[in-house]
Parts: structure tokens; sequence; C-alpha cells
């Protein structure tokens, strides 16, 4: 039991932010195992307004990002900047305040989205009352975790910091930018860009949703709790540094690739695909370096499940990274854009990569602010596993389906006329879009799993008084 | 190594040289979008863009005439459109390959999207791009198809949606629409606005959708010997 660091740190909002990511992990997976069966067996979608695929795809991505993905954020950020700076939060309760925030706006969406409440901008979908919310949460995670750092001990800001750093600023950026709307009612609004630059503000927002969210954030998670699980010091630090700011500096130009082909102008499209490609060194390097930390230590892999998550996560992210810059080749994205094959990729990069790395967060910091294991390891190993397959089955069908449906679509008869109908390309997604539901059924069995053990853990944490405990103990354990 | 020994001693410097390092590539990449003139394709082709004559109505368009707002029936149905999510699975974005011309028609301009605020390119076909869909199919046909899509295409995978021809318009809502693309800098006239509410009310929101899918692609009519874009 770490009686020093109950009584050293605010740990008790980390603990919120932790059980509440599994609960979210597992809502918004079923939620998407229910939308990808909607598209196997659209009798799913009953004929009920709320339940189409077209209004709970968002709350889908909504809570796979904002609710599980904030919520690990959050509680990794709050956890880490105090460990590494050595101080307690600069305001408990501005964290607080963030914690009661942005549940609440996940309930939110959860009300509105249903209700076709919407922006109708990818991934920006909530509308401006909950926008301008999500700003001022934003702002109070942002400036609590920036005077946490200003008020440290240590002489050096760790790197896990200067990617929970960038990942603020750039966010806040990206949701005022895009989310800029003239409301014309309490529920509505419309984008104040139209067209061609509505589209490339868009993507701005929505790759680095990708790139800063879901990567920088992450890779904040991977250079804190890589290392301490491992209990091994980061491979290299000037890999470290390398990676951080060819990151920072590179991923913003990335949004242009989502529309190579269409009405924007062609040099905006190259550009981002040419620095796309780009990406893929310092990627690598940032994976290379995650991994060879555990150097001389891979023994580890064999007996410690979570340590297997947070490794399998960076064998996803290297993958994702070089699929991404690939399928940004103007050739290569002719076939694969508006295909599953953009679907299979978000979600190579969702599941293997945001998704195992942050569950191996939950499971190392469980440990850590309950102050007891894990209520059954077994359990987290067999998380592990349906984790793994799941995501494997998923992957592949959307590549099969991705390309098959790219070709359908440009294949000439001999007679040079087009070979195909788009419904007969439809049809031939049926047996596809039903394995991708399996997939998610077993990643999604795994998610159960977790919760379980994760509310187990808690209540044997409380049955048996550890953080009171930890609270009273004299600071000598 | 000495900024970088600085950045990592002071978050204040750290948070500065961030803050530059980030905003680069959008600027690169989203202002001059703005002020190229070659991003839009009507100040090169003016007649993409229909020019309105004082006192005409929205109504007074042709189709071929070039690109106008939507009347407020049809940007009733966008909203529509929008609510429901459309987006998801259908783009309105033809790119341009010869199969998209043959399947599709005319590759997509950008000055075509210059009044969709948002822009509904789209990201993904689980359905067929809608970009030149109107006239392509009866209204009867859409009606069908709306209310039940595998009566029509047994392939289809598209959620039915019966309640839109139960739901009615709202004048009042439709008016306050329009007011704030208005302000915006979507030409609406006054007297456009003050006509909207007699247009949609009594209608249904399916009336609304079919004559905004009926409307998509048709406002301007594309040369095919000119080069619009490249």
């Amino acid at each position: 039991m770490d009686a020093v660091a109950e009584q050293k740190y605010d740990l008790g909002v980390v603990r919120w932010f932790t059980v509440m990511a599994a609960v979210y992990l597992l809502v918004g997976a079923l939620v998407g195992v229910y939308i990808a069966s909607e598209l196997a067996w659209p009798v799913l979608n009953f004929d009920l307004p709320y339940i189409t695929f077209g209004r709970l795809r968002p709350l889908h991505t909504n809570a796979v990002i904002f609710a599980f993905g904030g919520c690990i954020l959050m509680a990794t950020a709050f956890y880490s900047v105090q460990r590494t700076c050595g101080v307690r939060l600069w305001s408990n309760k501005l964290a607080w305040f963030t914690f009661i925030g942005w549940n609440l706006i996940i309930v939110a969406a959860v009300i509105t989205l249903p209700l076709g409440i919407t922006q109708s901008k990818e991934y920006a979908e909530l509308e401006w009352p909950i926008d301008i919310a999500i700003a001022v949460v934003w702002l109070s995670y942002t400036i609590n975790f920036i005077m946490t750092i200003a008020n440290r001990k240590s002489s050096h800001i760790y790197v896990s910091n200067w990617f929970f750093l960038g990942m603020m600023v750039m966010i806040t950026y990206l949701h005022v930018v895009n989310s800029l709307a003239i409301p014309v009612g309490m529920f509505k609004s419309y984008s104040i860009f139209s067209g061609v630059q509505d589209a490339m503000i868009q993507w701005w927002w929505g790759h680095n949703a990708v790139g800063f969210y879901l990567t920088a954030g992450f890779l904040g998670i991977m250079y804190y709790f890589i290392p301490k699980q491992a209990g091994r010091p980061i491979y290299s630090y000037r890999l470290s540094v390398i990676h951080f700011w060819a990151l920072m500096f590179g991923y913003v130009w990335l949004g242009a690739h989502h529309l190579q082909y269409t009405a924007l102008p062609d040099w905006t499209g190259s550009l981002g695909a040419a620095i796309s490609l780009a990406m893929i060194i310092p990627s690598w390097g940032g994976a290379v370096n995650g991994m060879m930390t555990l150097s001389g230590a891979w023994d580890k892999l064999r007996t410690d499940y979570v340590l297997r998550f947070l490794i399998m996560s960076l064998a996803f992210y290297a993958m994702s990274t070089f699929e991404g810059p690939v399928m940004s080749i103007k050739t290569v994205n002719a076939l694969s854009h508006y295909t599953d094959w953009t679907v299979g990729h978000v979600h190579s990069g969702a599941l293997g990569w945001v998704a195992m790395i942050g569950i191996g967060a939950i499971y190392h910091l469980m440990t850590r602010v309950f102050h007891v294991e894990m209520w059954s390891t077994k359990l987290i190993n067999a998380h592990f596993w349906t984790a793994t397959i799941g995501t494997v089955i998923y992957i592949v069908a959307m590549w099969v389906s991705g390309i098959m449906q790219g070709l359908m679509w440009r294949a000439y008869d001999e007679y040079g006329t087009l070979a195909y109908t788009f419904a007969e390309s439809v049809e031939a997604m049926h047996p596809y879009y039903a394995m991708r539901a399996i997939g998610g059924m077993v990643f999604l069995a795994g998610a159960a799993l977790m919760v379980v053990n994760v509310i187990m853990t808690v209540l044997q944490s409380n049955a048996q008084g550890r953080v009171q405990q930890a609270r009273t103990a004299t600071a000598s354990a | 190594m000495a900024m970088q020994e600085k950045m990592e001693t002071n978050i204040w410097g750290l948070l500065i040289v961030l803050a530059l390092v980030l905003s680069v590539g959008g600027l690169v990449e989203i202002v001059p979008l703005f002020y190229l003139k070659n991003t839009m394709e009507h100040n090169k082709h003016p007649e993409i863009i229909w020019q309105r004559e004082a006192g005409k109505a929205l109504a007074d368009h042709q189709p071929g005439d070039g690109m106008r707002p939507y009347s407020a029936l049809e940007l009733a149905g966008r909203d529509v459109y929008l609510r429901e999510g459309c987006y998801l699975c259908h783009s309105q974005m033809v790119r341009p390959f010869r199969d998209e011309k043959e399947r599709y028609g005319h590759y997509s301009l950008a000055s075509e999207s210059i009044y969709d605020h948002p822009f509904q390119w789209g990201s993904k076909r689980t359905g067929p791009d809608v970009a030149r869909l109107g006239g392509k199919y009866s209204d009867e046909w859409h009606r069908k198809h709306l209310r039940a899509p595998r009566s029509v295409v047994p392939e289809s995978v598209m959620p039915n949606y019966p309640w839109l021809q139960h739901n009615e318009l709202d004048g009042e809502t439709i008016q306050a629409n329009m007011r704030g693309l208005q302000t915006i800098g979507v030409p609406y006239s006054d007297a456009d606005i003050e006509a909207a509410a007699g247009q949609v009310n009594g209608k249904s929101e399916e009336d609304a959708m079919v004559a905004y899918l009926q409307v998509l692609g048709t406002m301007v009519k594309l040369d095919e010997s000119k080069v619009y874009r490249e």
C-alpha cells in the first residue's frame, strides 16, 4: 500500500476518472457493436428515429473518443503530472469541476445525439451550448495541468507532460475554430464556414482529433506508464525529443489528405499527403522508443498482463502509423477513400492503439489509486486475448470489404461499361459487415470483463478500507 | 539542445513555443483557401453562380442558371438530411475519375458547395454519392425509398424513415434558419425570408427531403468542353 502517494497527492479525482473510463469504453463499444449490426442487419433500426445508424454513429464516436478517451486522458494526466512534478494538483477543486463538467457533457451528448440535435460535422457533432461547455471544462483541465507543472519540485518537465500539454493547446485551437457557428435556436446552428473552407477546417480538426487527442495525449500515457510498468527508464531521451517536436509540427498538416481528389485545391491535398509520408519516421521512432524500453526485460511480457496491453498497443500504433501514410498516397487514396478501408484503419488505431494503451493504463492505475491488487489477473489475461482477437477480426473484415468495394466501383466489363451497380457492391459487403460485428462483440466482451474486474477491485478496496488506511497511515509505508 | 533544456525547465517558454509550432500547419493550409482566387472555380467561370437580378425571387431560378441559395423547402429538407446523419453514409463529392463520371456525373466543383454551411462532402460511401442525384429518380420513387428503401432497392442497408411523412414543417423555424444563414453571407433577400413560411407551412419533412434531393446537382449546368479545375 502506497500511503505516501495517497497523502502526498490528490488521487480522489483520478479514482473516479479511471472507473468512468472503464465504464465508457464498455458503453462506447456497445453502441459500436449495435450500429455495426445495423449495417449487417438493417432490421435492427426498428423504424425508430432515435436508434437509426445516422443518429447513433455520432453517439458511438463521441462515447469512445470523448467519454472513454477523455476520462482516461484526464485520469492519466492528473495522476502522472503529480507523480512527475512531485506536487499535488494546483487545485483539487478545479479538478473536480473538470470531472463533473466533463461527465455532464457526456450526459448531454447521450441525450441530444439520439434526438438528432447535431452540428453534423464529424467528431464535432455536439451543438453550440455544449460546445461552449466543452471549451470551459477543457480549459479548466488545461489550466490545472499547466499550473501544477509551474508548481513542480522537479527541475525538468518530464516528457509525458510535453505530450499532454501539446494535446491541450492544439485541441483548444481546433475546438474553438472548427466549432465557430451561428446559432439559430437553442439546439441548432450553422457552421460559419461553407464548402471548401469548411471541409478543410473540418478535416484539420478531424485528423488532429486523431493526431493530438488520440495520439499525442495517448503518447503522454505511453511515456509515463510503459517505463513505470516495466520498471525501467525510457529507452532514448533524444528519440523522445525528436518524436515530440516532429509530431507537434507535422501532425497538424495531415488533415488535407482526407480531401484528395475532391474540390479542395490540389496543392493542399498533396501537401497534406507529403507530410503524412514524412510522419512515418517520427511515429516509428516513438514506437521503437516505447518498445525498446523493455530491452533486457522482455521476459516480463510472459508474466505481466498489463505490460502486454501496453506493448501490443505500440505494435498497433506502428502498424496504423504506417498504414495511414500509405493510404494518403494519391493512387492508394483513389481506391481507399470512401470505403470501409478507412473505417478499418481508424479502428486499428482506435481499438489497437488507443483502447489497448488506455486499458493498460486503467489496470495500472487501479492498483495505484485503490491500493489493492486487481481482483482477478485471469480476467485481465482473458481481456487481453479478447481485445486482441476482436480487433484483428474487425480490421481484417474491413480490409477485405474496403478493397473489394474500391475495386468493384471502378471495375469495367469487356464492353467498357461499369461491371457492377452500386447496390451489388452493397450486397457484397454483407458477410464482412457481419464479421465486423462479430469482431466488435468479441472486443466488447473483453470490455465487459474489465468493468467486472474494476468494480470487484473497487469493492474489495472499499471492504478492506484501503484508501482510508492509506490516508491515515503514518507515512512510512 | 540548449533551447530544449530551456523549455524543459520553463513551462511558460514551452507553452509559447508549442503554441507557435502548433499553429503553422493550419495557417498555411487554411488561410490561403479564403484568398487564393483559383480555389473557387467561379472566379474564372462566373456563370457557375446565379446572378440574381433585383426583385427576382428564388423561384425565378431555372435549373442550370447557376448556384443559388436553397429555397425554404429545400433548406428544410437539408436540415432533415443533417439531423438524420445522412452524410455519414452518402458523400456529395464526385471525384474526377472515369468510373465516377459514369456512375454519378461531372466531377464536383468547390463553387458548387459555396452555400453549404456546413459542407456535405462526406467521408464514406456506405450508400452511393448523391451530389448529382437531382432528377435521376421520380418524386414518387424517393418517397417509397425514404419510407422503405428495400422496397425499391432490395440490397440496401439504409434505415426506413417512415416518420418523415408525418412530421410537419414549421414556418417560423425555417425563417430563423434562413436569417442565420443570411447573417453569415448566404444571399437570401428579406423577401425570400418573408415568403419562406408560406412555402413550407402544411408540408411534411418528407416533402422537404424530396425537394432537397431533387435539386442536388441541378442548379448549375457544367460544360464538358470546359476545364474547370487544374
